[in-house]
């Protein structure tokens, strides 16, 4: 179910998504779409499925062995399963930071060149640029330019998250998917985070979980409640807190239950 | 009462395995002291510079740590890329708990268990009498090239036997490696192969580098695998090429303690022999743990 307001196309949908871990369902029949240049907020009680419908996007949940899906999910109208669709591709292009920040025991600049590296850009001067552009893109820039070859483990919580995002943006993802990147953080860090979405939409497609509805309402422009594996309902993420059509929808935006 | 026995059972679970530990370290202390009483004197650069003389009653074991260190390394780099391969193989690539990972593992485990001296007539077998034979026949060597003892099979059946060990700590050290880290690399748009250059290897190279270790210290240790398969009772010039035979430290020591005429005569050369065998494997340990340190300090700070 599309958003009812004039909303720009849908970069990345689903279309009557199922997952299974075994033979548990964890999403049910789920359709979304994700507008372009857009940031759709996913709420819902934990064991959702929220992080679940995010790794179905980039195809991460078919490193989980036993997960198996049915239905669709696509990228500007191409299925992600088409065979002549590579993987690697594909996640280039669908970048993701995960709810727990895991940098790589390596230095906070070879962290960030990462993507660049395995994807063959080997131009030390390019590298150089590239890396300076994620990091201020995340916010990070001012507090690491003096210590690039330090280790990144040797940052705190909320830098290694930033970073974690710093490096998803060096590839130049179109689509941006987070789960829960804030979860972890003090609110100074969290309000760099936010403010940060609000700068990268112009450029990119944002996915973003989260469990703390006033970041919800903040950030993004379109949010979708998924209760127990199904989607209950997706609009404009004013209509969701102020007016939503459903009511389990409405008591759990208003902390009833959750 | 039931207070008193638990606190006479405590007590004496205490003293039994303090005394375990006391009887370890001095049985350990002993044999140094006795080595070292014994061996000390002896030992000068010429002893370890020159080839034995005088029907091995006197000179030096030259020849013999040459040839252990020559048959260590090559054991090392035969056994390393195949069992660092092998691991690989099991861990990132084959369906887990697939018949084939299975197989490989239940073999590795019964070679894990078979004595020594079975890998020493293994060798013979099947490196010097099938392998052996058969190179010199298709190279068309008129007399025993290939198909005789040499530095090459004997490292190579060492190879065999120790090749448990770099797998079964190769697989351990993969499978510290966090799966977050994994994760994080394939999200970025990495192959699996990439990957694993990149990020698996990488960071299990310190288990990696201790299974080196062990299979060092166990390879460089063992006698019976190179009795049939290299290693020379005899012989003052040193190997020159592949099919050479060889002096061994090990072997050397149960010469001189079996096989001498004048017992008298050789024990300060065999308390000196032993001596050095045994600083051998420690120096060879403490650079291992040296190199694992600084890996793993380097893994850590990021470089
Ligand atoms: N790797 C897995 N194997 C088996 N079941 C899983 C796996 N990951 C998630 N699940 C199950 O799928 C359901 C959805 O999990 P998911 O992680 O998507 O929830 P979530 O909405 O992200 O929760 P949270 O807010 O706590 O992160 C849960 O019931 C969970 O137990
Ligand atoms: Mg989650």
């Amino acid at each position: 179910m599309p958003p009812t307001s004039a909303t720009p196309r849908n970069k990345m949908e689903s279309r009557e998504l199922t997952l299974r871990y075994g033979s548990k369902v964890a999403i049910h029949q789920v359709s979304l779409g994700i507008p372009e240049h857009r940031v759709t907020a996913l709420i819902g009680p934990s064991g959702c499925g929220k992080s679940t419908f995010l790794r179905s996007l980039n195809r991460m949940n078919d490193l989980i062995s036993g997960a198996s899906h049915e239905g669709s999910v696509y990228l500007d109208g191409r299925s992600i399963h088409d065979r002549a669709l590579d993987v690697v591709d594909l996640r280039r292009r669908v970048g993701m930071v995960f709810q727990k920040s895991n940098p790589f025991p390596k230095s906070i600049f070879e962290n960030v060149a990462y993507g660049l590296r395995v994807g063959g850009l080997k131009d030390k001067a390019k590298l150089q640029a590239r890396v300076e552009k994620s990091l201020r893109g995340a916010a990070l820039w001012d507090e690491v330019k003096d210590r690039l070859d330090e280790s990144a483990l040797g940052l705190s919580g909320g830098q290694q998250q930033r970073l974690c995002i710093a490096r998803a943006l060096a590839v130049e993802p179109e689509v941006l998917l987070m789960d829960e990147p804030a979860s972890a953080l003090d609110p100074i860090a969290t309000a760099k985070i936010e403010e940060l979405i609000h700068e990268l939409k112009s450029t990119y497609t944002i996915a973003i979980v989260t469990h703390n509805m006033q970041q919800a309402a903040r950030v993004s422009d379109q949010t979708a409640f998924f209760y127990m594996g199904e989607l209950v309902e997706c609009g404009p993420t004013e209509q969701i807190f102020t007016n939503p059509r459903e009511k389990r929808t409405e008591d759990y935006v208003t902390g009833k239950f959750g | 009462m039931k207070h008193a026995t638990r606190r006479v059972v405590g007590l004496s679970l205490v003293s039994l395995t303090g005394l375990a530990a006391f009887v370890i370290v001095a049985m350990l202390a002993l044999i140094l002291l006795d080595v070292v009483k014994g061996g000390a004197s002896h030992l000068s650069w010429e002893f370890l510079t020159q080839a034995p003389t005088d029907g091995m009653m006197g000179g030096g074991i030259f020849p013999a740590l040459f040839g252990t260190a020559a048959l260590t390394l090559l054991m090392t780099v035969a056994v390393m890329p195949v069992g660092v391969l092998t691991a690989v193989y099991l861990h990132e690539y084959a369906p887990p708990n697939g018949r084939m990972a299975r197989l490989v593992r239940v073999a590795v485990a019964n070679l894990a268990g078979v004595p020594s001296i079975v890998f020493g007539l293994f060798g013979l077998g099947f490196f010097i009498l099938f392998v052996g034979k058969g190179m010199d026949r298709a190279l068309g060597y008129e007399e025993l090239h290939w198909a005789q003892p040499g530095i090459l099979w004997a490292s190579l059946t060492l190879a065999v036997l120790t090749l448990p060990v770099v797998i079964v700590s190769t697989e351990e050290a993969l499978r510290a490696v966090p799966l977050d880290h994994r994760t994080a690399s394939l999200a970025l748009g990495a192959t699996q192969s990439q990957t694993l250059a990149r990020v698996v290897l990488p960071g299990a190279l310190p288990g990696i580098l201790t299974g080196a270790v062990l299979a060092i210290s166990r390879g460089a240790g063992e006698v019976a695998p190179i009795l049939f398969t290299g290693a020379a009772y005899f012989l003052p010039d040193l190997p020159t090429s592949l099919n050479s035979q060889f002096m061994h430290l090990g072997y050397h020591t149960y010469v001189l303690a079996t096989q001498s005429p004048d017992v008298e005569a050789t024990r300060p050369l065999l308390y000196a022999t032993v001596m050095v065998l045994l600083l051998l494997t420690f120096t060879l340990n403490l650079v291992a743990v040296l190199i694992r340190t600084r890996t793993r300090r380097k893994a850590a700070s990021g470089h």
